[in-house]
């Protein structure tokens, strides 16, 4: 079975989604999406290890050899990405458990597990496939599922929020099928390993440049890099709690991914940097997300669509470090991909918790809640910590790479943005703090701490966020590999 | 037990009190014993490593890697001990304080309150004894954080107003300037542990180096050089004993202490003397020294008086850094520790005042010398150390920073510290003086039922005071430690 590992992390959640959709009972359908990301975690931390250990794994799907049959190929970023979906799954299940319990009817609920258990299998595919159109696949099946489990929430606005991310997220995917086509009529093959060894004989033709320009636009729409991030706050404004904490964490982190995959592994960086100029796109345009995107989540009252546009800025951060297209640039937007899932993974299930208890996430409504609900506030004091960099957290390490990765440029201006990207987290935080500890609460309303089931999670993710800010060499090292081979020549 | 872990285990003291003061948090007497003895034992040990420092020692704790090839470590040697010594010197002293303090003004809150003034005093030891650059971020962002519900105490719309102005400077100056001068250090020199001699001496243009200067003494935003100093009078909304430990001596001495710390360990005394920009930083705290002055002046409210007083006695300390020589350097270190017993004297006094007499405003306090002549009488005794008249202590900061602006040749900056001592000879000395000499207004019900403040604040106003004139006769414990700093045989 270890042998076919690779194709089981997918096709077990993939075989189990139509069992939770045929159980029709919630609870049921709960336990199957818990085995589900159980065993995604348990095998994602077996093919990371076996990765650290004996180098990339390459797998034939049903035994057909590339370029005929689709290859999975997972090499250190792969697995580390791969991990982080499947943690943030494996977390968040049980707190789904109780809160998608009190937010979609019955009826509804075995079909909402699997469109989860869907998008965690696209997710996963995604992270380890190495075929290209594989990814276009994949990508598909985890989009919508989302759309769908983002229609699932209480609010109305969640309808036409779901269609505006659907539209432009199918926007966002054909430009990569377009992408890809090209690719594949330039070079005759979908795989990723032919792709990047073919691409430079072909280079000189002006499709690759077109190829490259869509796969762009495509996946910087699918990871909302500022301007195309429009569909990101209202969807996750408007889902579910669990799902709001669960795609946070891992959708974009994956269309992050695909970003260095795509410029790095097949077109390569001396093509995406020197020649396409990437980084002369992708630097003011991740400047302006942290700057802008901060800015107006300042302004905004609605709990969880500030922390929906903080994540827009935070994507800013994992996109400047990519685009100084250095080993210490691209580590640091890896292993900010990591610690931003921690995070931001928190922050929305304490959102959620406050959700169960209070029905609303608006800042008026969370006068006083600090006393009332004193754990659900700690963890999101805990991991805002986090997200302003405070030292020993996971957001200070990113912070720490970041800023040592502009200031090796000689980028010192850019180092000050940074800087002042965290004091804007600061005071978005600092607001809900403030409201949560100093005001008084609404004597009428008895607020009671938020259940077990969802405090145990979101608290597993607090502490991981200190956990890995205190002794970051683990991530730091295989952050850092993982950037070395997304540099080097592919073996 | 190895010498490391005693820095360990003086560290986590603190930390091991507050757990107490938790746990005790229904039985108020038990609770303040246990912050006396967790200060008590702090103190204690920090003394037992003053004996090996004084030896020569340099005891050093490694506790993990953060990340590749940065550690938190701790390391004590003779600058590290000074402030460590005030520190914990101080802590069970204020305790002693507030216990008169907290319970005669009927604060609400106070377990919380004592909670994290222990741990504040964690987050100061941890600076003291930071072996790099690295952990000495970690505890100075610790002690901002954890002296953050001290200062919004009251939790009143003040005091959350008071704990943005606290928070956003601070922070903004250690995240925006000090963090990127950090990581900047890092990227050059490739080490960030202080060394003596520095770690930058060579690594890039001056240019460059004389720009992370000044990131690194603006970042430290705690050494309140101006514009970067409203916070310090915003943290004054905090009880009486919070200003006094926390605003008077660790959290500010946190500050100019890091600033000495760059100065000594991180550039070098040589590199320093190159730089352009050290003495244009130099007559930046010469301003700083004057402009407190002035405003300290004219505030009426006591308690800000001596806000800005502090003000304008940390930029002595940072002058004494920018100065860039030995004698600058031990008048600066020497001056951590008589500012904070001279100025802990008269925050003590100030809350004494209030909680007796229930007045803030000097003018106010005229004729009030008669019934609270301890008060006062040691009020003038702090007002000497800071001024820099014998009797006190402070005379001999003050001599070694005198003599340090001559050896750099700024006979313009001798004359700043004469004019500010002058200043300050009229704004400190004016309170007592009113206080003994003037008619009470005629609306003050003094002598109607006000005595002197309650037994505990008084017995340490009286240790602070006599500290403060012992040091006069006795500055040799301070001196010898600093000329180990510089290098010099003890």
């Amino acid at each position: 079975m270890s042998q076919n590992l690779p194709a089981l992390l997918v096709v077990v959640p993939l075989l189990l989604a139509p069992l939770a959709a045929l159980s029709g009972r919630a609870k049921i359908a709960w336990g199957i999406a818990t085995a589900a990301c159980w065993w995604t975690l348990y095998a994602a931390i077996s093919l990371l290890l076996r990765v650290q250990e004996s180098g990339v794994i390459r797998y034939s799907l049903g035994g057909w050899e590339p370029p005929y049959g689709i290859e999975y190929r997972i090499d250190l970023a792969s697995a580390f990405v791969a991990l982080i979906v499947a943690a943030i799954g494996a977390v968040t299940i049980p707190y789904a458990g109780t809160s998608i319990a009190k937010e979609v009817s019955e009826d509804r609920a075995p079909l909402f597990y699997t469109a989860w258990i869907l998008m965690l299998a696209g997710l996963l595919g995604i992270a380890i496939t190495g075929d290209v159109f594989n990814v276009f696949v994949f990508l598909e099946i985890s989009s919508l599922s989302a759309y769908s489990m983002i229609a699932l929430g209480q609010d109305r606005r969640a309808l036409t929020s779901t269609f505006q991310y659907l539209i432009m997220g199918s926007v966002g995917a054909t430009f990569i099928v377009i992408g890809i086509g090209l690719m594949y009529v330039m070079t005759g093959t979908l795989n990723m390993v032919d792709l990047a060894e073919r691409l430079p004989m072909v280079e000189s033709n002006r499709t690759i440049p077109v190829a490259f320009t869509f796969l762009t636009v495509g996946i910087t729409l699918k990871l909302a890099l500022f301007p195309l991030h429009l569909w990101l706050p209202n969807a996750y404004t408007y889902a579910p709690s669990a799902v709001t904490a669960f795609m946070a964490s891992t959708s974009t982190k994956v269309s992050v991914y695909l970003l260095l995959r795509f410029f790095f592994t097949i077109f390569g960086e001396v093509f995406s940097f020197e020649q396409m100029r990437l980084n002369m796109v992708l630097m003011p345009l991740a400047l302006i997300a942290i700057l802008a995107i901060s800015l107006v989540a300042i302004y905004e009252v609605n709990v969880k669509r500030m922390l929906a546009f903080s994540s827009v800025a935070q994507i800013g951060y994992m996109v400047l470090g990519i685009s100084f297209g250095t080993v210490l640039g691209v580590t640091a937007g890896i292993i900010h991909l990591f610690n931003h899932a921690l995070m931001k993974g928190a922050l929305f299930m304490a959102m959620g918790c406050v959700m169960y208890r209070i029905g609303s996430v608006q800042l008026d409504k969370m006068a006083g809640l600090g006393k009332a609900m004193p754990w659900t506030m700690a963890a999101f004091v805990g991991a805002g910590l986090s997200l302003i960099g405070v030292p020993l957290t996971v957001g200070f390490v990113s912070k720490w790479y970041l800023v040592q990765a502009a200031l090796a440029e000689g980028q010192w201006f850019v180092a000050g943005v940074v800087m002042v990207g965290s004091l804007m987290a600061l005071i978005y935080i600092w607001k809900v703090v403030e409201v949560a500890y100093f005001q008084e609460p609404d004597p009428d309303h008895e607020i009671i701490e938020a259940p077990l089931s969802m405090l145990i999670p979101t608290w597993v993710l607090v502490i991981a966020s200190f956990w890995f800010g205190i002794d970051a060499t683990t991530t730091a090292t295989v952050a850092t590999q993982a950037a070395e081979t997304l540099l080097g020549a592919m073996p | 037990m190895s010498e490391g872990w005693i820095i360990g285990l003086t560290v986590l003291l603190p930390v091991i009190g507050a757990m107490a003061v938790l746990l005790l948090r229904n039985a108020p007497n038990a609770r303040e014993a246990a912050t006396l003895v967790a200060g008590g034992a702090t103190f204690w040990n920090v003394w037992g490593l003053l004996r090996l420092v004084q030896d020569g020692a340099r005891p050093r704790l490694d506790l993990l890697e953060v990340v590749p090839g940065v550690h938190l470590a701790f390391e004590v040697e003779p600058l590290g001990m000074v402030f460590a010594l005030v520190a914990s010197f101080l802590w069970p002293v204020t305790s002693l304080y507030a216990i008169g303090y907290m319970r005669g003004h009927h604060e609400e809150n106070q377990t919380r309150f004592y909670f994290f003034f222990a741990i504040a005093i964690a987050g100061a030891l941890g600076v003291a004894f930071s072996a790099n650059l690295f952990t000495l971020f970690v505890f100075y962002e610790f002690l901002t954080f954890c002296t953050f519900p001290l200062v919004t105490h009251h939790q009143t719309e003040e005091a959350k107003r008071s704990g943005r102005i606290y928070l956003g400077i601070l922070l903004t100056t250690s995240v925006g300037l000090q963090l990127v001068a950090i990581i900047g250090t890092w990227v050059l020199a490739g080490t960030l542990d202080f060394r003596t001699g520095g770690i930058l001496a060579g690594t890039a243009s001056t240019g460059l180096l004389s720009g992370i200067l000044v990131l690194y003494v603006y970042g430290v935003g705690k050494a309140a050089l101006m514009p970067f100093h409203r916070w310090l009078p915003a943290a004054m909304v905090a009880p009486t004993p919070v200003s006094a430990l926390l605003h008077a001596v660790a959290v500010v001495k946190a500050g100019v202490f890091t600033v000495l710390k760059i100065a000594v360990y991180v550039f070098g005394i040589d590199l320093l003397q190159t730089l352009a920009t050290t003495s244009w930083l130099a007559w930046a705290a010469a301003a700083t020294i004057i402009l407190g002055s002035l405003v300290a002046f004219q505030k009426d409210n006591l308690k800000a008086r001596l806000a800005y007083s502090t003000i304008s006695q940390l930029s002595y300390i940072v002058l004494g850094a920018m100065l860039a020589n030995d004698l600058g350097i031990i008048g600066g270190g020497m001056h951590i520790a008589m500012h904070a017993f001279g100025k802990i004297t008269l925050f003590f006094a100030a809350g004494a005042i209030m909680v007796a007499a229930h007045e803030k405003k000097i003018s106010r306090m005229h004729g009030l010398g008669r019934t609270m002549p301890f008060t006062f009488g040691a009020f003038f005794v702090g007002s000497l150390s800071i001024i820099g008249l014998p009797p006190a202590g402070g005379s001999w900061s003050k001599w070694f920073l005198g003599m340090g602006t001559l050896e750099a040749d700024q006979y313009g900056l001798l004359a700043v510290l004469m004019l500010s001592s002058l200043l300050g000879l009229y704004y400190l000395i004016e309170v007592p003086v009113k206080a003994f000499f003037f008619a009470p207004p005629e609306d003050a019900h003094h002598g109607e039922g006000i005595k002197e403040a309650p037994l505990p604040s008084l017995i340490a106003i009286g240790i602070t005071a006599t500290a403060t004139v012992a040091f006069f006769v006795w500055p040799d414990l301070w001196y010898d430690l600093m000329t180990m700093v510089v290098g010099g045989a003890p």
